[in-house]
């Protein structure tokens, strides 16, 4: 048994922000992999809450590719759902990795990617893919729809920009963060399942002939919150790939980011980490042919 | 706060009045006596407690209880056959001794159906990915894939 | 004459309950009206309770009762699942109070609520308030040793034992020594994880006597247990074990049963469960001892040992529970494996402010092993001798007496283990691969180390077992042991063992769904690897007399002129023969409905025998493994890895193999992952959960070979020697002998992290 005062199944977003507005104890549940779990922990702020369930409200599901080209992900798309889209699977298959890294298959069954970026982690798998593609935020409340850039988004640990009686409804990936782009997303974690990223790197090129045209690459636990590398990105635009262009990539990495000693890795360990994990993306985005 | 559910569970249709704190594990094992669910650590950790929900396998002790409104869930109580003859995949798990304390072995035997359903021909790294969401410390897992590899084999030599 | 059933892959008797999900465990057997328990732990890792305010707990709806300390039996009492001791100076320490006002772990436990839905207790818990007066807490034998450290326990200057075992003069054998070479490495606090938590529940029965499920290794001895912590007459308990998910030592203590059937007794008799959380189990059950080995031994030139000098340090944790037992194993295994002709082993166990650490699977010898075989790799470096060789130069053999046991070994198989071993994982291949591996820049390693074991506790601990036998009316036969099936399969391996003595088949001989101390015969449970070889003797004494007793009675029910002698007669496949033409004397079946109901002759036929075991009998064996070490991110893949034992004579091939695997499995993530980490600013454990605590799945674990030699024991009942416990004694040495060949740097403290790992290779890069 889960210590909550109460439950309210919602079946539409402006029913769930009615109810947000006006009992200032609700909280949203989607899939439950992390609400539930802190409740169970008795974790501050998540006992004797009232749970809005936002599972069953339709426009919240759904991955498609609006009349532009972008491709909208439904917040309450599970991390599942997520991975085997024939949208996401074609255009981006580095979220499909990135999705498909999170804890296991009944996770992945319940979890949503929405959950995911709303809780406001660093090592959720989801967001530093969702940083490197750029992704805007769609959230609802009574005043109607406004975006935020993903960067913007987040605001600390475990702090997100969401508003007493708001709602995270879908991420938007605009056509030019995709279109033409290769990627990939390492998780370093101890396990190859059931685990917390120690280190997650996601990386998003263009190339041409061996000109990098355009480079993204997006960390999480690099700092408190999933952080872009701007400087290394600046500094591959427009070179040509090698081994040496890759090591000096994944040194100015480390001047965007900032690892902390924490009992699970040493900063300098996860220093090593932000040097070398883009360079593998690359390498892996790209087909190979380095040693990285 | 109770409230009413409509769900399927093992193949019969049932209403069922729960109390809104409730896991969908607390109501399998408490009020329907399926014991065969078990909690190993009650955090979607371990995957002790995997039941099939509409086909997908989720860890019930962190699945509300009123989530299960209109779903069809299978238990490991469901999975044998309707005259109680063991599924494929229950065979291979006691004929390659995959079966040792037999705590977690519900939950593989839960995660394993839904693996070959989506895909009757996994390799060994899809079949490890299939199941990482449970955890067993007596076999090494190595008995488990055995019994996996072999039901796979079984499927695909019917086939033919 | 053949086996029929000794040797073959009998499936477990089990298996199909357990994969229907109608295997009932403690928590899965229904009860009226059952309320339910919580502990409230403490939030400090050492201290004294100055007062415990429950008012408000009490006010939380649905609670029936909130216990203090004062509320519930003060008797000491030991814990460890050992047999009990007539002589007072070898019992386990009485160190433990059901609840206490002195805190000596974080966790440690202080009031307990009793309600009608566990939620309401645990409500209720969060409204328990406690001052307490905080003292200076120790995670380590170092910091608990200190000079003018506290005592955790009154008058124990924090040392459980301090011991010494000798063999010879080490002052002498290190002057005859060519080279001296020192060793010094550390083993980590690691946990049983097993699936099943704690769990238990209590209620007085109709007769007046207090009944507890639970999910235990040990029903006799934790009978024993709650007559001591109640200070009652033995008798007045009653302990049933359901089927068990896992214990592997964790559950070869008592751990919940006093504070449960405590709990019963508080609500008049009433049905009370405790379901400990995972949480708490990591926190507040038991742990493996964390022990750190210092090591210097003599060699002459050719590799032979001359002398060896050891210290380890064991961390016992908050509560003595199994204590001493555990390092001062270690001596004894390193005879076995070596001869060591000057020798001492010092052996100190110390009190800390950590989780108390018990029996876990290997008990002690892991440790050991690591210690030992790290050495002889390093050794062997040093010597400019194969560590193969340096092996095989120094290891024992059979018909040798263990001079710290004092137990002759009959067999010794490791030099067989090492030849075939190699063979199979074909390791002469492999260097060349790994040479060439090496040479284009890859750290990549092969690794070998050894191990020895015992088959039970004799001589250091009684080995008494149990077992009961009947003849049913239709030929089939009851078997009833006191030894503890906890998921193992003991129970497959005696019906194997009553089919092959008796004649029948397996499927013949029915094993008990319960061990039920007022039923099932007197059998000290499951530990020690001892069921196979221990109870497995008096599965065979029971055996024997009921075949004895059916051969006198089919003499006695013959036919007219049905003549024979009982040598002539022999049982086979649920027919009494003639062993001189093999004709059919009579159906057992047939002899067996007589024995029955024949008006005037004969009696239902039953063997009851308890036997006591003095005699040991070693395994040995060990583990080769090939791996690679990603030089930036410190990640290890194990290519192959292989276990090779002699145990004897293998009795189920299958079920063998699959306790190989599962201890090679915990094995690998000793030498790699899993660590029960504290915080040095709080005593708090980090990551006491199954998310923080990198126990593996099924992605992490590499295919495993298992391979065994069958040497028959002639002390074994059918010549076998014990295999629960050996297979996680060498993987930890053997990958990190790997890992020092692949690296060309011996990492000494497991477990060895990626982290670990860079940090060794940036530091040999900046000394180059």
């Amino acid at each position: 048994m889960y210590q909550i005062n109460g439950y309210l199944e919602a079946s539409t977003i402006s029913e769930a922000i009615d109810y947000l507005n006006k009992n200032d104890n609700a909280q949203i549940i989607a899939g439950g992999t992390d609400v539930l779990i802190k409740t169970r922990e008795r974790k501050g702020g998540y006992v004797d809450r009232d749970l809005v369930g936002i599972m069953r409200i339709p426009e919240l599901k759904g991955i498609k590719i609006d009349a532009e080209g972008n491709i909208v992900i439904g917040a309450t798309s599970s991390f599942t759902e997520v991975e085997e889209n024939e949208i996401i699977k074609s255009n981006i298959p580095s979220l499909c990795t990135a999705v498909g890294s999170v804890g296991g298959p009944q996770i992945r069954n319940m979890g949503t990617i929405g959950g995911n970026v709303a809780n406001g982690a660093t090592s959720a798998d989801s967001a530093s893919t969702l940083f490197a593609l750029d992704t805007i935020v769609r959230i609802a409340s009574k005043e109607g729809i406004r975006e935020v850039p993903i960067e913007e988004f987040y605001l600390g640990p475990g702090k997100v920009a969401l508003n007493k009686g708001e709602i995270l409804t879908s991420f938007v990936i605009l056509k030019k963060n995709y279109k033409g782009f290769k990627g990939d997303y390492i998780k370093y974690s101890h396990r190859k399942a059931m685990d917390i990223a120690t280190l997650g790197c996601s990386v998003m090129i263009k190339i041409n002939g061996q000109i990098i045209e355009e480079l993204k690459i997006a960390y999480g636990v690099a700092g408190p919150t999933p952080v872009r590398a701007k400087g290394a990105e600046e500094y591959g635009v427009g070179k040509e790939i090698s081994q040496e262009v890759l090591n000096e990539i994944g040194e100015m990495c480390l001047k965007d980011t900032s690892a902390r000693d924490s009992w699970r890795a040493s900063k300098a360990f996860r220093e090593q980490l932000i040097r070398e994990l883009p360079k593998r993306a690359i390498n892996n985005a790209i087909g190979g042919g380095f040693n990285a | 706060m109770l409230k009413k559910i409509n769900c399927i569970i093992n193949g019969e249709p049932k209403e069922i009045e729960v109390d809104v704190r409730e896991s969908l594990l607390d109501m399998l094992r408490n009020r329907l006596h399926l014991t065969g669910t078990k909690q190993g650590c009650g955090v979607g950790e371990c995957g002790a407690c995997a039941v099939l929900i509409d086909g997908n396998t989720i860890d019930s002790c962190i699945y509300m209880a009123v989530w299960a409104d209109g779903k069809n869930i299978t238990t490991i109580e469901g999975i044998s056959k309707p005259d109680g003859s063991l599924s494929d995949i229950q065979q291979n798990y006691v004929d390659k001794g995959a079966v040792q304390c037999g705590f977690c072995t519900p939950g593989f035997v839960i995660s394993t159906t839904a693996l070959l359903n989506k895909n009757d021909d996994p390799s060994r790294d899809e079949i490890r990915r299939g199941l990482s969401g449970n955890l067993c410390r007596c076999t090494g897992y190595q008995k488990i894939l055995d019994a996996v590899e072999t039901t796979v084999e079984q499927r695909r030599n019917s086939k033919k | 004459m053949e086996n029929t059933a000794i040797g073959k892959s009998q499936i477990r008797w089990d298996a199909v309950a357990k994969v229907t999900g109608r295997a009932n465990y403690t928590g899965d057997i229904p009860q009226k009206e059952m309320y339910h328990g919580k502990i409230y732990r403490a939030k400090i890792a050492h201290g004294m309770v100055k007062s415990i305010d429950v008012s408000e707990a009490l006010k939380v709806p649905g609670v029936i009762k909130v216990l203090t300390p004062d509320d519930v039996s003060s008797y000491s009492f030991p814990t460890a699942g050992h047999p009990y001791s007539l002589d007072p100076k070898l019992s386990d320490k009485a160190d433990r109070k059901i609840l206490t006002r002195h805190i000596r772990l974080y966790g440690d436990e202080i009031a307990a609520v009793i309600a009608k839905t566990e939620l309401a207790a645990e409500e209720a818990l969060g409204k328990i308030k406690v001052e307490y007066e905080e003292y200076e807490f120790y995670l380590t034998p170092e910091e608990s040793l200190k000079e003018g450290a506290l005592e955790i326990h009154e008058g124990t200057k924090n040392i459980i034992a301090d011991t010494t075992a000798e063999i010879g003069d080490l002052e002498t054998g290190f002057k005859e020594a060519d080279i001296l070479i020192e060793h010094d490495c550390y083993t980590p606090t690691v946990q049983h994880c097993q699936m099943e938590n704690q769990i238990a529940y209590a209620y007085k029965d109709v007769d007046g006597r207090w009944v507890c499920v639970t999910s235990t290794q040990i029903p006799h001895i934790c009978r024993r247990i709650l007559g001591q912590a109640f200070g009652m007459p033995w008798g007045r308990f009653r302990v049933i074990k359901p089927f068990v998910g896992g214990g592997f030592g964790n559950k070869q203590d008592v751990t919940i049963e006093p504070m449960v059937v405590a709990m019963s007794m508080a609500v008049g008799g009433k049905p009370v469960m405790l379901d400990l959380h995972r949480e708490e189990v990591f926190a507040c059950t038991r742990v493996r001892h964390a022990i750190s080995y210092k090591m210097k031994f003599g060699f002459k030139n050719d590799g032979r040992i001359v002398a060896g000098d050891i210290l380890a340090i064991s961390n016992n944790g908050a509560y003595a529970s199994h204590g001493h037992a555990v390092v001062a194993k270690g001596g004894g295994m390193v005879t076995a494996l070596y001869k060591v002709p000057n020798f001492k082993y010092h052996a100190m166990t110390v009190y800390t402010n950590i989780a108390a650490a018990g029996a876990m699977r290997g008990y002690g010898v892991p440790q050991i092993s690591y210690a030992i075989e790290t050495f002889m790799d390093t050794a062997a470096r040093k010597l400019g001798i194969d560590p193969f060789d340096l092996r095989k130069i120094n290891m024992t053999k059979a018909m040798e007496e263990n001079p710290l046991l004092h137990m002759t070994q009959y067999t010794m198989g490791l030099r067989e283990c090492i030849e075939q071993g190699k063979e199979r994982f074909q390791w002469e291949k492999r260097v060349e691969e790994v040479a060439a591996a090496k040479k284009a820049g890859k750290l990549r390693g092969l690794g070998f180390a050894a191990f020895a074991y015992t088959s039970g506790t004799y001589p250091k601990g009684l080995e008494a077992a149990g077992c009961r036998l009947v003849l049913n009316q239709d030929g089939s036969i009851k078997m009833m042991v006191g030894a503890t099936e906890i998921g193992q399969g003991s129970d497959t391996v005696f019906r194997q063992m009553v089919a092959e003595t008796v004649g029948v088949p397996v499927d013949m001989v029915y094993a008990d769904q319960v061990t039920d101390t007022d039923t099932s015969p007197f059998d000290t449970g499951a530990y020690a690897s001892r069921q196979t070889f221990v109870s497995g003797m008096a599965v065979k004494k029971a055996a024997e007399e009921l075949k004895e007793k059916i051969l006198l009675a089919a003499l006695e029910f013959a036919e007219e002129g049905q003549e024979a002698e009982t040598v002539d007669l022999d049982v086979k496949d649920c027919k009494v023969i003639k062993k001189s033409d093999g004709s059919l004397y009579t159906e057992l079946g047939d002899l067996a409905l007589k024995t029955y109901y024949h008006l005037n002759k004969g009696i239902c036929l039953t063997a009851d025998v308890s036997n006591k075991c003095i005699q040991n009998a070693y395994p040995y064996g060990g583990t080769f493994v090939d791996l690679e070490v990603d030089k930036v991110t410190g990640k290890v893949k194990i290519y192959n890895i292989l276990n090779i034992h002699d145990s004897g004579v293998i009795i189920n091939p299958l079920m063998a193999s699959g306790q190989v695997e599962g201890g090679m499995t915990m094995g690998i993530s000793y030498a790699l992952d899993e660590e029960l980490r504290y915080d040095s600013s709080t005593g708090k454990p980090l990551n006491n959960n199954l998310l923080d605590y990198k126990m593996p799945t099924m992605m992490d674990v590499p295919d495993l070979m298992v391979d065994f030699v069958e040497i028959p024991d002639p002390i074994g009942p059918y010549g076998n020697k014990s295999l629960g416990e050996p297979p996680n004694c060498s993987p930890a040495p053997a990958i990190r002998n790997a890992i020092a060949d692949a690296i060309g740097v011996d990492i000494n403290a497991i477990p060895i992290t990626p982290q670990k790992i860079i940090e060794v290779l940036n530091a040999k890069d900046k000394e180059v």
